[in-house]
C-alpha cells in the first residue's frame, strides 16, 4: 500500500486522470449548456459514438486530423438539431426521446463501422504536444502539459463555458429560459431559439468527447466504443449542479479514483479487482452525499415550453 | 410532463370521437416514417426492404414460436415498466433498472442455490419475493440518498448500474460460479444450473412462454390498483403532480419519492428473478439485456399507465423479436435493427405533440359545447 | 376513472393492432414469392450445399471471440468451393439469451444440418432444443459438456497452453523484469489464458514481476487503454491481455513505441505490426471439417473437442515482421512440443 503514495505513482495516477477526464469533460460541459436551457438529453452516449465513427473514419481516409475533429462536429451538430426538433419543436417526453437518439447513434455507428471499416484498424491522431518550458519542469510539466491537444481543449473549456454561460447576455438567456420560460418569452426572448442553441451546443461537444476517444486517446474505433461514458457524463452534470467548474471536480475526482484504482491493480493491492473497480462510482455518489448539496436544479428541466400553456 | 397526461385522458374520455382516432394514428404515422427511414439504409445495404419487414412482422406474429417469442420479451419490458411508472409518477427519474436487474436476479440465483430442499411452491415465490427485496434495496439506496440529502436520483442511478455490475462479476467468480466449470478448467461466468423445482412452469411446449408473464400482467393490474385506489399509490401521484401543493396538503414529499423509487427497484428485480427462473435457469452474464432502458421506453409508450403498458411493452418486444429474425432472414448486421429502432422511438415520441394539439382543440370545443348546452 | 382506463387501453389496443395488422397482410404476399425461389433453387442444383448456422455473442469484427468462430467457417467454406458446397448464416450480436434460443431454434428448424452456438451462455437453451430436433448436430461452446445427447458436440480451448508459450517468449524478451496483463473479467478463457501466461513466465525465471489489471468490463476500450499506460509507466516493457477491447491495450503499446505485445484468440498482428511478438490463435476450422464429416458419417454428436497445441486447434502465430531471435523462438518451439509431448503439463 505504501508503493500507491511514492511520487512516481503520485504522478502517474494525475496523468492518467487527466486524459479520463477528457471525454467526461467535454460530454459533461455540453450537456450543462443543454439542461440550463431547460432540456434533459440522455442521448450523449449515442452522440459521442457517431462523432468518434466519423471523425475516425475521416482521419483513416485523409490522414487529416483537423478534418476529423471537423466531421466530429459536424455529426454532433446534425444530431443535437435532431434532438432539438424532437425535444423542443415537437416537445417531446425529453428521457425517452434521448434514449432514442442513444439507440440510433449506437446503432448507426456500429452499422456504419461494420460496413465502411470492416474491422478494428488504428490511425494516428493528435499526438501529445509538450509546452514549452512548462512541460520540462519536472513531474508536473509531466503531469499536466504533455498531453494532446483535445485534452487541453477540455480544460480550458471549463473557464471559457463559466464565461460563456455567467457572464454574457446569452448565458442569462440560456438560463431564463431553464428556469420560467414563460417570463423569459415575455421579456421577448425566443425561448425555442435560445434552446435550440444550447442543445446544439451540447451534441457538438459531445461529439468532441467522442473523437477526443477514437483520434486522441484511443486511436481506433470499435462497436459501442464509449461503454457508457456519455451516460456518466449526464450523471456528472448532476455532480457539477449544472457549473463548468463544479463538473471539473466531479471529472477529476472520478477519473483520479479510476486511475487510482488501476494502480493498486498493478501494484498488487490486495482488493478484488471488482471492488477496485466500483471505487469511483461509490465515491462519486458518497462526495455528492456528504457535501450538502443545496443547488435547486433549473426550474423547467424536462418541461417542454408551449406559448399560452402555463 | 404527467399533469398534461392527466389531462389529455381526461379529454379523450369520450368514445368514438374522431380525435381518437388521430390519437393512435399518429404514433403510427411516426413509427411508419421510422421504418421508411429503415427501408432506405436497407437499400443502401442492398436488401429488399419488403422481404426484410416482411420477416420483421412474420417474426413476431406470424407463428407460435414468434407470439411466444414476443411475450417472453414484453415481460420483463412490462415488469421494469411498471416500477418506471410509479416513479415517474412521482416525478422520480430511475435510470438504475439495469442495476435492479442485476441484483434480483444476484439474490434469485442465490437463493434457490442455497434453500434447494424447498418444495417449488414455496421455493418459486419466495424467489419472487427475495428479487424484489434485492431490487428495491437497490432503489432504496438512490431514493433515501434523494429524501435526505438530496443527491440527484439520475447520478446515482447510473451509478449503481455499474456498481451492481461489478458485484455481479465478483460474485459469478467466486461464490456463485459454477462448481462444473471449475472442475472442467473453463471457469465460465455463469452460476450451477437452479434447481428444477424453482423454475417457472413453461406454458407453451417447445418455446420459452413461461408463467412469468402471467405474473406480470397481474402485477401490472396491482400496480394500476395500488396507483389509483389506494391513499399511498394517491400521495406518490400527487408528489409527481405539484410537489409543493402535495406539501401543502401535509403529504411527506421525501418519502414518497424514496418510496417511488424502491418500489421502481423492486419491480426492476422481479424483472431479474423472471428471467433467471423463467429462462435462464442460471445466472449468466449479460442478464439485463438492456431492459433497464427499454422498460422506461415501454412505461413512457403506455402513457406512464400500469395497464397501457402492457400494449406498449408487447410492440416493443414485439419489434426486438422481429428485428432479430430479420437480421437472420436478410442477413443485415445487427445493429441496423438498433438504428432503426432509435428511430421508431424518436418519431414516435415526437408525434405525441400533434395528439396532444389536437386533444386540446377537441377540448375547447367540448367545453364549448357544454357552455351552450349549460 | 375506470372509463379513462379503457380509452387508454383501447387507443393502445388500436396502436398496437393497427401498427401490426396492415404490414402482415401486405408484406406476407410480398414474401411468399420471394422465399420461393430460395426454396426451390437447391433443387436445380444437383448438389445441395451443407448448411451451417452460428449464434454469436459478439460481432464478427471483433477481432476476438466471434471473429475466430466466423473466419474459420469461411476458412472451411472457402476450402470446401464456396457457396454452393457450404452455405453459412450468422446472428451477431447475441448477447441475450433468450434472442440465441429463439435464433437456435428457428435455425434448427429451418432445417440446417449444424448449428453452432458459439457462447458458453447458451448452453441450458441448447440442452432444451436439441431434444426437439435429433435430426440437427448442435455444437457449442466454450465447454466440455454434450448433456449426453448424441446430437450435440462440446467445444473449448485450452487457452491456458498458448498463455504458457506466450510466457515463456515474454519472460525471455523482458529487460525491466515487469509484464502487463490487461483482462477484462476473471472468468472463462481470459482467467485460463493469464493463468497460463503467468505459468510459462514464472518457468523461465520467478522472479519477473508479472502484474494484472482487470477492467470489468469486456467492452470498455477506454478504461483498458488507461489499464495498459498504467502498466507501462509502472515499468512494464511487455503487454499482454484477452477479450475484444484489448485492442486498446495494442493502441497503448503502439503509442509507446516500445512496448511488445502478445495476443491471443486471433492474430493481432496487424494492429501493431512492428510490436506484436506472436498470438495464440484459435483455430476452429480444423474442427468444423471434423463436425461436418462426422455429420455426413451419421454422427451427429456425443464428442468434445477440446483445441489444443497437440491438434493443431491453437497455433502460435509469430509475427514475420517482428524480429524474435532464433534463440528466444527456439525455446518456444521446445515448449510447444514439450506441451505436445506431455513433459510440461499446464493447468487451467
Amino acid at each position: 500500500m505504501n508503493d500507491v503514495f511514492q511520487l512516481s505513482v503520485v504522478a502517474g495516477i494525475l496523468t492518467s486522470a487527466i486524459r479520463l477526464a477528457t471525454p467526461y469533460l467535454y460530454a459533461a460541459i455540453g450537456e450543462a449548456f443543454s439542461q440550463r436551457s431547460g432540456v434533459v438529453n440522455l442521448g450523449v452516449d449515442g452522440i459521442m459514438l457517431i462523432s468518434a465513427y466519423a471523425s475516425f473514419y475521416i482521419v483513416l481516409n485523409t490522414g487529416s486530423i483537423w478534418l476529423g475533429l471537423l466531421a466530429a462536429i459536424v455529426v454532433g451538430l446534425l444530431m443535437g438539431l435532431l434532438m432539438a426538433f424532437i425535444s423542443v419543436t415537437l416537445k417531446a417526453e425529453q428521457g425517452i426521446s434521448g434514449i432514442g437518439l442513444y439507440m440510433f447513434g449506437l446503432g448507426l455507428s456500429s452499422l456504419l463501422f461494420k460496413t465502411t471499416i470492416g474491422t478494428v484498424k488504428t490511425v494516428t491522431g493528435f499526438q501529445p504536444v509538450k509546452i514549452p518550458l512548462l512541460g520540462d519542469i519536472p513531474v508536473v510539466g509531466e503531469i499536466f502539459f504533455q498531453h494532446s491537444l483535445l485534452v487541453y481543449g477540455a480544460f480550458l473549456l471549463v473557464p471559457l463555458a463559466w464565461f460563456v454561460l455567467e457572464k454574457t447576455t446569452w448565458g442569462l438567456k440560456n438560463k431564463s429560459v431553464g428556469q420560467n420560460p414563460a417570463a423569459a418569452d415575455s421579456l421577448g426572448v425566443n425561448v425555442d431559439r435560445v434552446r435550440y442553441v444550447s442543445v446544439c451546443i451540447g451534441a457538438i461537444l459531445a461529439g468532441i468527447a467522442g473523437a477526443s476517444l477514437s483520434i486522441s486517446l484511443l486511436n481506433l474505433f470499435q462497436d459501442n466504443l464509449t461503454a457508457g461514458q456519455g451516460f456518466i457524463a449526464v450523471a456528472l452534470v448532476y455532480f457539477g449542479g449544472w457549473k463548468p467548474v463544479g463538473i471539473l471536480w466531479g471529472a477529476l475526482l472520478f477519473s483520479t479514483v479510476n486511475a487510482f484504482q488501476l494502480w493498486m491493480q498493478v501494484l498488487g493491492v490486495k482488493i478484488p479487482s471488482d471492488v477496485a473497480i466500483m471505487l469511483p462510482y461509490l465515491l462519486t455518489i458518497a462526495a455528492l452525499a456528504i457535501t450538502i448539496n443545496r443547488v435547486r436544479q433549473p426550474a423547467a428541466l424536462n418541461k417542454p415550453f408551449e406559448r399560452g400553456e402555463s | 410532463m404527467p399533469p398534461e397526461k392527466e389531462e389529455i385522458a381526461v379529454r379523450t374520455r369520450r368514445f368514438g370521437s374522431p380525435g381518437m382516432f388521430f390519437n393512435a394514428l399518429l404514433p403510427l404515422a411516426g413509427m411508419l416514417l421510422a421504418l421508411l427511414i429503415g427501408a432506405v439504409m436497407l437499400l443502401i445495404l442492398k436488401v429488399n426492404p419488403l422481404t426484410a419487414y416482411a420477416e420483421m412482422v412474420g417474426g413476431a406474429l406470424g407463428s407460435v414460436s414468434g407470439i411466444t417469442q414476443t411475450l417472453v420479451k414484453a415481460t420483463p419490458l412490462l415488469l421494469v415498466g411498471l416500477g418506471i411508472c410509479i416513479a415517474f409518477r412521482a416525478s422520480v427519474i430511475n435510470i438504475g433498472g439495469e442495476g435492479q436487474i442485476i441484483v434480483g436476479a444476484l439474490a434469485a440465483t442465490w437463493f434457490p442455490l442455497t434453500f434447494r430442499m424447498w418444495p417449488g411452491w414455496l421455493l418459486v415465490p419466495s424467489t419472487l419475493l427475495v428479487g424484489f427485496a434485492a431490487g428495491a434495496a437497490w432503489g432504496f439506496i438512490p431514493g433515501i440518498l434523494k429524501a435526505r440529502l438530496k443527491v440527484n436520483e439520475i447520478l446515482t442511478t447510473v451509478m449503481m448500474n455499474a456498481i451492481a455490475l461489478q458485484l455481479m462479476n465478483l460474485l459469478i467468480r467466486s461464490v456463485l460460479m459454477d462448481p462444473a466449470g471449475i472442475t472442467a478448467g473453463t471457469y465460465l461466468a455463469q452460476s450451477e444450473r437452479l434447481p428444477e423445482q424453482s423454475w417457472l412452469t413453461r406454458l407453451v411446449p417447445q418455446t420459452l412462454l413461461h408463467t412469468g408473464t402471467l405474473i406480470a400482467v397481474a402485477l401490472a393490474v396491482i400496480v394500476y390498483i395500488f396507483l389509483w385506489r389506494t391513499t399511498i399509490g394517491y400521495r406518490i401521484r400527487a408528489v409527481g403532480l405539484n410537489p409543493d401543493a402535495a406539501r401543502f396538503s401535509g403529504i411527506n414529499v421525501p418519502f414518497n419519492q424514496a418510496l417511488s423509487l424502491t418500489l421502481a427497484g423492486g419491480f426492476a428485480g422481479i424483472a431479474g428473478a423472471v428471467e433467471v427462473l423463467g429462462v435462464q435457469h442460471r445466472l449468466l452474464e449479460g442478464i439485463t439485456s438492456g431492459y433497464g432502458f427499454s422498460g422506461i421506453v415501454a412505461a413512457l409508450f403506455g402513457g406512464l399507465h400500469p395497464l397501457g403498458t402492457i400494449p406498449a411493452a408487447l410492440l416493443f418486444g414485439g419489434l426486438l423479436v422481429g428485428g432479430d429474425k430479420m437480421q437472420r432472414a436478410v442477413q443485415v448486421p445487427n445493429s441496423l435493427i438498433d438504428a432503426i429502432l432509435g428511430l421508431v422511438v424518436l418519431f414516435v415520441v415526437g408525434s405525441a405533440l400533434w395528439s396532444r394539439r389536437w386533444a386540446a382543440r377537441r377540448q375547447m370545443a367540448a367545453a364549448k359545447n357544454q357552455k351552450e348546452l349549460g | 376513472m375506470f372509463k379513462r382506463l379503457i380509452v387508454v387501453l383501447v387507443l393502445l389496443g388500436v396502436l398496437v393492432s393497427a401498427c401490426a395488422t396492415p404490414p402482415t397482410a401486405v408484406p406476407a404476399t410480398e414474401a411468399a414469392p420471394t422465399e420461393a425461389p430460395a426454396t426451390e433453387a437447391p433443387t436445380v442444383e444437383p448438389v445441395e450445399p451443407f448448411r451451417i448456422a452460428v449464434i454469436m455473442p459478439s460481432a464478427i469484427t471483433d477481432m476476438a471471440f466471434s471473429q475466430s468462430m466466423y473466419s474459420a467457417l469461411i476458412a472451411v467454406q472457402t476450402e470446401m468451393g464456396g457457396e454452393s458446397a457450404l452455405e453459412i448464416k450468422y446472428s451477431e450480436g447475441m448477447f441475450k439469451v433468450p434472442d440465441a434460443a429463439a435464433a437456435i431454434r428457428d435455425y434448427a428448424s429451418q432445417g440446417f444440418n449444424v448449428v453452432i452456438a458459439h457462447g458458453s451462455q447458451y448452453g441450458a437453451s441448447v440442452q432444451e432444443i436439441a431434444v426437439d430436433f435429433p435430426n440437427v448436430t448442435f455444437a457449442w461452446g466454450t465447454d466440455v459438456n454434450t448433456f449426453g445427447m448424441p446430437n450435440v458436440f462440446a467445444y473449448t480451448a485450452a487457452a491456458e497452453q498458448g498463455g504458457y508459450i506466450n510466457g515463456v517468449l515474454a519472460a525471455m524478451l523482458t529487460k525491466t523484469k515487469t509484464i502487463g496483463v490487461t483482462g477484462p473479467v476473471e472468468v472463462g478463457d481470459a482467467k485460463t489464458y493469464v493463468d497460463g501466461f503467468v505459468q510459462g513466465v514464472a518457468s523461465v525465471d520467478p522472479a519477473i514481476k508479472v502484474s494484472k489489471t482487470w477492467t470489468g468490463s469486456f467492452s470498455d476500450v477506454a478504461l483498458m487503454t488507461e489499464a495498459a499506460k498504467t502498466h507501462i509507466a509502472a515499468g512494464a516493457d511487455i503487454l499482454t491481455g484477452s477479450s475484444q477491447s484489448v485492442v486498446g491495450s495494442i493502441g497503448a503499446a503502439k503509442d509507446n513505441g516500445s512496448v511488445l505485445w502478445f495476443g491471443t484468440q486471433q492474430n493481432q498482428s496487424s494492429l501493431a505490426p512492428t510490436l506484436v511478438v506472436a498470438s495464440q490463435v484459435y483455430d476452429w476450422s480444423g474442427m468444423i471439417k471434423e463436425i461436418i464429416a462426422n455429420n455426413k458419417a451419421g454422427t451427429l454428436g456425443g464428442q468434445a473437442y477440446v483445441l489444443q497445441l497437440k491438434n493443431d486447434g491453437l497455433k502460435i502465430v509469430f509475427n514475420p515482421d517482428y524480429a524474435l531471435s532464433a534463440e528466444i523462438k527456439a525455446a518456444g518451439e521446445k515448449a510447444i512440443a514439450d506441451i505436445i509431448a506431455g513433459t510440461i503439463t499446464v493447468n487451467p
